[in-house]
């Protein structure tokens, strides 16, 4: 009786585990199939029905070119604004960390708590208050507006901080120091070579949230042509037809072009996400479970 | 800056090298710490705090500079769309945070009970859809929950919806953005449940065995009140990122035909009491309420649980 609960259990949660595991991918296959065919297949034909490499390639050079290659310039805006934002984040969060987790300084402490407060809530949050600062200093349409915003990452420097006080020992750095390295060569020589998985981890991390911002260049960027990838989607969505026949009528971008766009905006994080799985799955934790 | 380095204890005027020379590495180290954090400190001056006090000082003005004390807060207050603003948020969480505690939950409880090769592939397909957060996962969605097209067409039959227009009726919105935010999130919080399900010794869970406990007892018992600070730590940051909803209702929104109200969700308030109206007082107070709420979820989390180190 006992052997047949446990297995009835077992493949009870199987059973569940499969269908989730439908409702988490089903969509993503979708999507991917999606541009192989006509917006015509798409409503007459078997959902997962393969399409044709023909039908890929015209819808492709339909949203490609679209409006003089705009999803390739709005590709191209939300690579520079999401690098942009990593490159001073790391520049900033990195020392940022080592100075908090084995430099003493007045209002370290209290760094230190700010930097947990700002880290825990969203983002969102001073996107406006962010718009109303840019809008005073004259800043709103640049691609500053957005590339400063994102390059202040106080969970990067809480990761950085983490990571040095507990996998870089005190001691190693005074020997440093008693071989004759001041306060910057030790960073320089010790701590920074050794920070190599902490600046993978904060990148990757910087990337997604950057690359799928939407709300901060929303209002910071009025001007079409300084779109990033999401509000790219968001125009594209306005103008076609695919969802309201009643509205826009005579842009060509149908649900296969808006699956590529959407593909393309997707792309990226996705590459970097299958490349980052192992540590990932792993390792997500490591920067919190610290107890 | 300078006025905190001039306050540490000034040093003796000794000339004797080596009596001064620990005394100067103090003092040189102190020095050290703050060019370390400069360049981060510049950055949370200009991005994070000073868009939150010129928010507070435009909230407590009015359009002319002069202080009006808390006539924007009541005025945006008592505006009609203010109220179902923060209804439809709040349904929204209601079901997305129940969502999270049963379901993210029961499935890292599962995923943690079978062998561990097995589940690792699952965390990673449920972690996956993450890549698609934000505007992607929104359009992912309006194909999924589009009748004429959708894979789920037969559930949506099942439901007699023909259409996306009937689909993404106003009153559906709530579980809509609850769906997307559990296929886009679930998956990074299930890897965060599992991590700490790991983390409980496995002495524990034997004694519970040998003890007579089945597996739903182990689960209910044992585990869930040992990981019960990061249950807590996931709905107070869903919670807190969910009160900021903004791409979803806007996006389903540009979908919806005019169905669907710019104003659903408070930021899409204060964006249009900002760019509509012009009304930079009545955004930058709805901005507080909503920064108020950020702050309080992140006091409770830093002061009421003991999750985050900071010595």
């Amino acid at each position: 009786m006992r052997l047949f609960n446990r297995i009835w259990s077992r493949t009870a949660s199987y059973i569940i585990l499969l269908a989730f595991t439908a409702f988490f991918v089903v969509p993503v296959i979708w999507l991917l199939f999606a541009p192989f065919k006509t917006d015509h297949n798409l409503v007459f034909q078997n959902p997962f029905a393969l399409g044709s490499l023909g039908n890929l390639f015209h819808a492709a050079h339909v949203m490609f070119t679209f409006e003089d290659y705009a999803l390739l310039n709005w590709l191209k805006n939300s690579a520079i604004y999401s690098f942009g934002g990593i490159v001073i984040a790391l520049i900033c969060s990195i020392p940022a960390g080592y100075g908090l987790a084995h430099t003493q300084f007045i209002g370290r402490r209290t760094l230190l708590g700010v930097t947990l407060f700002v880290m825990i809530m969203p983002a969102t949050a001073l996107v406006l208050p962010l718009f109303l600062e840019a809008n005073a200093v004259h800043a709103v349409g640049t691609p500053l507006a957005v590339i400063l915003p994102f390059s202040f990452f106080p969970f990067g420097v809480y990761l950085a901080y983490i990571f040095y006080s507990s996998s870089v020992p005190k001691d190693l750095l005074a020997a440093a120091r008693i071989d004759g390295c001041n306060e910057w060569d030790v960073f320089r020589r010790i701590a920074l070579p050794l920070a190599r998985p902490i600046i993978a981890l904060v990148t990757f991390f910087a990337f997604v949230a950057n690359w799928n911002n939407f709300f901060l260049p929303f209002v910071m960027l009025p001007n079409s042509t300084n779109y990033p990838l999401p509000i790219g989607l968001q125009d594209l969505l306005s103008a076609t037809p695919a969802f309201n026949p009643g509205q826009g009528g005579q842009v060509p971008i149908y649900r296969p072009e808006l699956a590529i766009a959407t593909i393309v905006a997707m792309a990226p994080v996705m590459i970097v996400f299958l490349f980052a799985q192992r540590s990932l799955v792993s390792g997500l934790l490591a920067g919190a479970t610290k107890e | 800056m300078k006025s905190v380095e001039s306050s540490e204890p000034s040093t003796p005027l000794v000339s004797t090298d080596s009596l001064s020379s620990p005394l100067r590495r103090k003092r040189k180290k102190g020095v050290a710490g703050y060019a370390f954090v400069s360049g981060y400190f510049v950055l949370l001056i200009l991005f994070g705090v000073a868009p939150a006090i010129y928010a507070i000082t435009l909230a407590f003005t009015a359009s002319g500079g002069h202080f009006t004390g808390l006539t924007n807060f009541i005025k945006t207050g008592e505006d009609f769309r203010f109220l179902p603003a923060f209804e439809n948020v709040g349904k929204y969480l209601f079901i997305w945070l129940a969502s999270l505690v049963v379901i993210v939950l029961g499935l890292a409880l599962m995923l943690h009970s079978i062998a561990r090769r097995v589940s690792a592939a699952f965390r990673f397909i449920f972690y996956l859809p993450g890549a698609l957060a934000g505007a992607a996962s929104v359009l992912v969605w309006l194909f999924m929950l589009d009748p004429t097209v959708s894979p789920w067409r037969l559930f949506l039959g099942i439901f007699g919806f023909k259409n996306l227009g009937q689909t993404i009726l106003p009153g559906h919105l709530p579980l809509i953005f609850a769906i997307i935010a559990f296929w886009a999130g679930a998956g990074g919080w299930i890897v965060v449940t599992y991590g700490a399900l790991n983390n409980i010794p496995n002495e524990l869970i034997e004694a519970a065995q040998l003890d007579g406990a089945g597996a739903i007892q182990t689960a209910l018992r044992i585990k869930l009140p040992l990981i019960k600070k990061w249950i807590v730590f996931m709905l107070i940051l869903a919670f807190a990122a969910g009160t900021q909803l903004f791409v979803e209702p806007q996006l389903v929104g540009e979908a919806s035909l005019g169905l669907i109200s710019p104003t659903w969700s408070p930021n899409e308030l204060a964006y249009y009491f900002a760019f509509q109206d012009n009304n930079f007082n009545y955004a930058a107070a709805i901005s507080v309420d909503l920064l108020v709420i950020g702050l309080l979820c992140a006091a409770v989390l830093v002061f009421r649980t003991k999750l985050f180190e900071v010595e």
